[in-house]
């Protein structure tokens, strides 16, 4: 009940700022908009619909995760807000669960907002919604809250704007890491090798979370994949969470 | 009766990353407040009344030095949910509607839905908000969001209230009925314990005081008593004083005027006075009136904790 406090919480103040709802209005006028570009090339409408559609979602969840992620603990530090809170009887670790919680609702509700408007966007086309789409927007959610956690996690410990950075390559890398690992395992240089196939474990595989280009081509995808990936997401999350509750926990709150 | 805080060689260092050495706000601070009284922490701007505070209600980590909190160590979930504090100039999530604030707060403490919103009205009915219910916190003025900030430090029925400078901000009607809040919770045998640089708040409240300079105890105390020996000052009027006494008048008082025949004194301490009544009465002189009055309190206090100060160095 107190962990839910603080998620209803970080709900409505996100859902409040009048900066969340400007971007979502846009990212809606984007999956609208994508029509217009659907008509310029005769016979890939629906394709282009399609990946213009699960793009958007893509990109603006992303950059809610990261902005409002890094300032998520640090505004409450910052304003002074969780003064008040932290001195409940409540524990720290249930505060952090608690606000990731609650950025991971908001961005839910976001990212439905924007599938229903991608659906009938699709729908309106006489185009057809496969499995597989609401599969990849699914896996695209997962990812964000991996994002998130991390986000959180570099919050714990350094600026937004600094965790906003590492946030970001760690995103980048992660979409990366399956090439690095392949370049380590190619290059004849034994620490190489070592370094990237360590960094292919700690590095989230991103790669797991993007299935846009088979579904908008309608490329059969493998049952075991979305269980495999959706698993790996969760256990993701769980030790992001769990480390940054274990350095909040001790963390002088000025 | 046994102490409701008890603090034993408290020591804070605040460390940022470039400054190596870090700023002591702590000093082993030494402190025993014993329960239902009005306790106030008395200090000026910088002494580390906020730092304890914190401390004391586990937003902040002491570097070394215990305290106990309502006999148990700090962060002791149990005892967290039997005291209510109210930050300095707090901030609340703007957003948020001060019913619906103070509901989130009700949650904290696992209060069920049917008594959360008859405490959350009564609480607002106290703090005189009951107009300001759904308007969010952003539209709130500096008074408002103090007794909000009240509102929520008594939303557990606390038995122990920690309130960091509670009047600062407020104009003379705030202050007076923060200090009559203040004075309820102790008649329902609540204990108070807040922290000031202003010692007339102190004066008005006060059971005991305890003042700190530069994160160190300076004294601890009955305010009356502390103050006493040092405020003591007397008005006094003289007639038919010989100008050969008025030379030696002058050295024992603060100040001395002359006015037609009468002779305006102003004596501070008990000793200056005993001298001034000899010299009084060897002159032949007469006294016309007598007063105790009460110099600047600002003044002395100050003038305290800078005495306090150097006899702390010297011991
Ligand atoms: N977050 C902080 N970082 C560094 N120094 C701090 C911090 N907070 C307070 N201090 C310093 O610690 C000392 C005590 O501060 P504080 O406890 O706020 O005093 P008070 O509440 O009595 O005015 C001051 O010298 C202050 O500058
Ligand atoms: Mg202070």
């Amino acid at each position: 009940m107190k962990i839910w406090a603080i998620c209803l919480n970080t709900f409505r103040e996100t859902v409040r700022d009048k900066v969340f709802i400007l971007l979502v209005v846009f990212a809606i006028i984007m999956i609208i908009a994508s029509r217009v570009f659907g008509f310029l090339s005769i016979g890939q409408e629906m394709k282009i619909v399609k990946d213009v559609g699960l793009g958007s979602i893509s990109i603006f969840s992303l950059l809610v995760a990261i902005f409002v992620g890094t300032t998520l603990v640090h505004k409450e530090i910052d304003k002074r807000t969780i003064y008040t809170i932290v001195s409940k009887p409540i524990r720290r670790y249930q505060f952090i669960v608690g606000k990731y919680a609650g950025l991971n609702l908001t961005i839910l509700v976001n990212v439905a907002m924007m599938s229903a408007f991608f659906y009938l966007s699709v729908k309106l086309m006489d185009g057809t919604w496969s499995f597989d789409l609401t599969m990849a927007i699914l896996l695209i959610y997962i990812e964000v809250m991996v994002v998130t956690g991390f986000a959180l996690l570099f919050s714990t410990f350094a600026s937004p704007t600094l965790s906003a950075v590492f946030t970001f390559l760690i995103y980048l890398a992660g979409h990366l890491a399956k090439d690095l690992r392949f370049f380590g395992e190619q290059s004849m240089n034994i620490y190489l090798n070592v370094l990237s196939t360590g960094l292919y474990y700690i590095l989230p595989n991103l790669t797991n979370f993007n299935t846009k280009n088979e579904a908008v081509h309608g490329f059969p995808i493998a049952s075991t994949f979305y269980a495999y990936s959706i698993f790996y997401g969760l256990f993701y999350c769980a030790i992001l969470v769990t480390v940054s509750s274990w350095i909040f926990k001790s963390k002088n709150l000025k | 009766m046994t102490s409701v805080i008890e603090i034993e060689g408290l020591r804070k260092t605040y460390r940022s990353g470039i400054r190596r050495k870090g700023i002591d706000a702590l000093n082993g601070l030494d402190l025993s407040v014993a329960g239902n009284e009005i306790f106030g922490f008395l200090g000026p701007n910088g002494a580390g009344k906020t730092t304890t505070l914190k401390i004391l209600v586990g937003l902040l980590f002491p570097s070394s030095g215990n305290a106990r909190v309502l006999g148990k160590p700090l962060r002791d979930l149990s005892v967290l949910s039997r005291i209510g504090f109210l930050p300095e100039s707090p901030h609340f999530y703007e957003y948020l509607t001060c019913k619906e604030l103070l509901d989130f707060y009700c949650r904290l403490f696992r209060i069920q839905k049917a008594e959360r919103s008859k405490r959350v009205d009564a609480l607002l009915l106290d703090v005189g908000l009951e107009n300001a219910a759904d308007l969010q916190v952003r539209k709130l003025s500096q008074g408002m969001r103090q007794r909000l900030g009240i509102a929520q430090a008594l939303i557990n029925d606390p038995e122990l209230i920690f309130l960091d400078e509670p009047m600062s901000g407020l104009d003379p009607v705030g202050r007076r009925k923060i200090r009559d809040m203040i004075h309820g919770l102790k008649s329902r045998g609540k204990t108070v314990f807040f922290s000031s640089h202003i010692l007339q708040d102190a004066e008005l409240l006060c059971d005991q005081v305890a003042i700190i300079r530069k994160g160190r105890l300076v004294t601890q105390g009955k305010l009356q008593d502390i103050l006493a020996p040092k405020q003591a000052s007397y008005e006094a009027v003289l007639t038919d004083i010989p100008d050969a006494a008025i030379e030696s008048l002058s050295r024992v008082s603060e100040s001395l005027d002359k006015r037609d025949d009468r002779l305006h004194l102003v004596i501070s301490g008990r000793d200056n006075l005993l001298a001034a009544q000899r010299i009084v009465v060897d002159s032949n002189g007469a006294i016309d009136s007598l007063a105790k009055t009460r110099g600047s309190l600002e003044d002395t206090f100050i003038e305290f904790i800078e005495q306090g100060l150097e006899g702390g160095k010297a011991g």
